[in-house]
């Protein structure tokens, strides 16, 4: 099956974030004290498990960004034609999930559907069948229960062979100990493991168990997804049929955007004016102050709210500038990133501009007034790189909060394009389903811990890095 | 401390022109009341004749800025920018789309609002202090880590599900208070109940654990120490050393809070059906409403402003030795 290969927007700026933060990484292991704080980081074993977890989230996302459209069936002859609809590289990993729909809600790990129906050639309305959860079992629906932890151990099973050969291949690679490195996880034990051989002196200080132990819950719980979703939904289907575990994974992907584009795109206008305006001071430093006061005053809800709605208008009256729905989609996902954006970088401006009139009146930047070292490269050699700590916190902090804030303003109406799958259209459309009865509750349970796990790990990976990064807190 | 306010109140001037340019420019030049009549009426009825009268309904058949063909003062007056920006610093807010007057909404509206968001910002704060105090009473044990924990993972959940598992759990599976609705008087008691809990609960994740970080800061002062040394038992160390040091950081984020209160909680109104402005903001947004979402931006900024002035005030109060010039 040949395709065309898809750039939306949102994948190439998430591949250039991915590509800089590789480059900042390289630049960073130069960088003595950038070692020294990241080594901060990587010893605490809180952070590293939530790194790891953060990273099978991303990893989920970077898949979900490579798109492309698939080639259709033509007769000999015909010119080339691409689908509509553009997938991306976990769609084709999951396309039993996304295809395998049923026709309406059923309950997780179920073999009917949840509503009742009137069935052929009878009078009665029963469940039906579901067309594709459970139709391994036949009509032996006593196997069900056994069947479910006939998977469930072999799920378990799968993920801990692959557990064993990722760790064992990792150790060999490095010249550790399996069991030395997870005994080093007990609390109280010293991480010098062995008789101090320069292997693990290396390695020593790297909370690597922490690592170890959460990749094995993750495997386990991917072992037992795998298992049972060759057989069923395993979070159910939503009212249309689909997967939720399906959407719940597609999901991320739009999470991970909002909270990484939009501190992006405010970060080099926070960081301009914020220290121009600490540097300069004078008019500009006016000026600046007076923009951002005003767009903070605005409650920040409302202004978003506004934004958005005009940028629908514009949308709206423009159907000609996107060839594809998706197209238009992520359109409006970047939009909503840069309008998040636009009123969430008052707060790092002012902190900038803080730290900036501070460090004006230290001694190495006096030095290179007195050289004679112009404004801007002063700003740029010396103020910059004395603020970045504070861009890296504020990136890592307001992570979670964006991923947070997407449900709520999708909630509201002003949040992604309803056919973009997110969390916040997930929880929107679940949320009518709970008068029912009897409740159909998994659409917004998965959603809620999908979300729950990743702002969860994204918390805790903040906060480790704010305790390392910022000079007061270590105190 | 009164030439002070007062000028206060002149910088606030520039700030709220700022913001009404703002919004006009967002509202009006953006977007022109054209699109706005196309977006509104829908693909299948836009005629010239039909934008002509929506705009004509709605007061947008003027000139943006300059009346050319009005004369007089009236050239600046008859236009939109002047009768629909300009005329909002006399709280002049115009007419919804369904030919309400707006202003008279707002005050309607603002009751049930501030029923819901006072007791839930009162209680919170107390929640939050109080919860606080015994992390830092409890410091370094299991408890204030237990605590620490708590916290992280409760501001990791979504506020959406703390109002909907409140929902469900407290009205649902216990029955006991009614899922949504309000009604004015002692009635409404019956219907706040669940809506402030539900804010307290869910306000627990973010507050503490900063208040926790100001107690602790505080905690290793010198005064703390003299406190101590005097024999002062830890319980009035805390509560009347520690607890009155520590506010002014607390005051900076709490004060400004407090006018915004007037506006609602746009979750909390919606999900409990409660008539607040908060409800009214969010079937504005779904109904696409300009004129409202233009009314609450400019309230919502008057408010935050006279925040910030409280803010300043409170410190005074606080602390004596502030002094404002």
């Amino acid at each position: 099956m040949s395709f065309q290969v898809v750039f939306l927007w949102s994948d190439v700026l998430l591949f250039v974030l991915i590509a800089a933060i590789v480059a900042l990484i390289l630049w960073a292991r130069r960088q003595d004290a950038l070692r020294a704080a990241w080594g901060r980081v990587a010893r605490d074993g809180m952070a590293m498990a939530a790194a790891t977890v953060l990273a099978a989230f991303v990893i989920i996302g970077l898949l979900d960004s490579l798109h492309y459209r698939p080639r259709l069936d033509a007769r000999p002859g015909e010119p080339v034609r691409y689908a509509v609809e553009v997938h991306s590289a976990l769609d084709a990993l999951l396309s039993d999930l996304r295809q395998r729909s049923e026709k309406t809600y059923s309950a997780p790990l179920a073999t009917h559907l949840f509503a009742k129906e009137a069935l052929e050639n009878s009078t009665q309305r029963e469940f039906p069948r579901l067309k594709h959860g459970g139709t391994h079992l036949g009509a032996d629906l006593a196997n069900h229960e056994f069947d479910i932890a006939l998977r469930v151990s072999r799920g378990c099973a799968g993920g801990v062979a692959l557990w064993l050969l990722l760790t064992t291949l990792w150790c060999r690679l490095k010249g550790l100990e399996l069991l030395a490195v997870l005994a080093a996880m007990k609390p109280g034990a010293d991480l010098k493991v062995g008789a101090g051989d320069t292997a693990i002196g290396a390695e020593k200080n790297v909370a690597t168990g922490a690592v170890f132990v959460t990749l094995l819950a993750i495997l386990l719980l991917l072992g037992i997804a795998v298992a049972l979703g060759g057989g069923y939904h395993v979070f159910g289907t939503d009212k249309v049929g689909q997967d939720v575990l399906y959407l719940s994974l597609k999901s991320i992907r739009t999470g991970l955007l909002i909270g990484t584009l939009t501190t992006l795109v405010m970060l080099p206008l926070a960081v301009l004016l914020g220290i121009l305006a600490g540097y300069v001071g004078g008019w500009v430093d006016d000026v600046i102050q007076y923009l951002y006061t005003t767009l903070s005053s605005i409650p920040g809800v409302l202004l978003i709210a506004a934004a958005v709605l005009m940028m629908q208008v514009i949308i709206d009256t423009h159907p000609d500038w996107f060839a594809t729905s998706a197209e238009r989609a992520d359109a409006r996902l970047l939009a909503l990133c840069l309008i998040l954006g636009m009123t969430s970088w008052t707060g790092v401006a002012r902190l900038l501009r803080g730290e900036t009139l501070k460090l004006r009146e230290l001694e190495f930047v006096q030095a290179a007034q007195a050289f004679g070292v112009g404004r801007f490269a002063i700003m740029r050699r010396h103020i910059l790189p004395n603020l970045m700590h504070i861009v890296l916190i504020a990136l890592v902090m307001d992570f979670s909060g964006l991923v947070l804030a997407e449900a709520v303003l999708s909630y509201v109406g002003v949040g992604v394009d309803p056919t973009t799958i997110s969390f916040g259209t997930m929880i929107n459309t679940a949320r009518m389903e709970l008068a029912r009865e009897p409740m159909v509750w998994w659409s917004l349970a998965a959603a809620f811990t999908f979300m729950f796990a990743l702002v969860l790990a994204a918390n805790l990976f903040a906060d480790a890095v704010r305790d390392a990064f910022d000079p007061r807190s270590s105190a | 401390m009164l030439a002070y306010v007062i000028r206060r109140l002149l910088y606030a001037i520039p700030i709220l022109i700022g913001v009404n340019l703002l919004t006009f420019a967002l509202f009006f030049v953006v977007n022109t009341p054209d699109d706005m009549a196309r977006m509104q009426l829908g693909v299948k009825r836009v005629t010239p004749d039909a934008i002509q009268k929506w705009k004509a309904e709605r007061g947008y058949d003027k000139p943006l800025v300059w009346n050319a063909a009005a004369a007089g003062t009236a050239a600046v007056t008859d236009t939109i920018f002047f009768s629909k920006s300009v005329r909002m610093f006399a709280a002049d807010f115009g007419r919804a789309d369904d030919g309400r007057d707006i202003a008279r909404e707002i005050a309607t509206r603002m009751g049930p609002s501030l029923a819901i968001a006072v007791p839930t910002f009162v209680l919170g704060l107390f929640v939050a202090i109080a919860f606080a105090l015994l992390l830092v009473f409890f410091r370094a044990t299991t408890l204030d880590f237990t605590g620490v924990v708590l916290c992280v993972a409760m501001m990791s959940i979504s506020g959406l599900f703390y109002i909907i598992g409140g929902q469900w759990l407290v009205s649902k599976v216990w029955h006991l208070a009614p899922i949504s609705g309000y009604s004015g008087g002692l009635d409404a008691g019956k219907f706040l109940i669940l809506p402030v809990i539900i804010g307290v609960i869910g306000g627990i994740g973010s507050s503490p654990r900063w208040y926790r970080t100001i107690f602790l800061e505080e905690i290793t002062r010198d005064y703390v120490r003299t406190a101590r040394a005097k024999g002062l038992p830890e319980r009035v160390v805390l509560f009347r050393h520690v607890l009155r040091n520590a506010l002014i950081p607390i005051l900076t984020g709490v004060v400004v809070v407090i006018p915004t209160l007037f506006m609602g909680s746009l979750l909390t109104e919606s999900f409990f059906g409660i008539p607040g402005l908060g409800s009214y903001t969010i079937d504005a947004i779904n109904a696409q409403d300009f004129a409202v979402v233009r009314s609450m931006v400019f309230i919502g900024s008057v408010l935050y402003i006279v925040g910030l002035l409280l803010t300043d005030i409170s410190y005074t109060l606080a602390d004596p030795r502030v002094r404002l010039q």
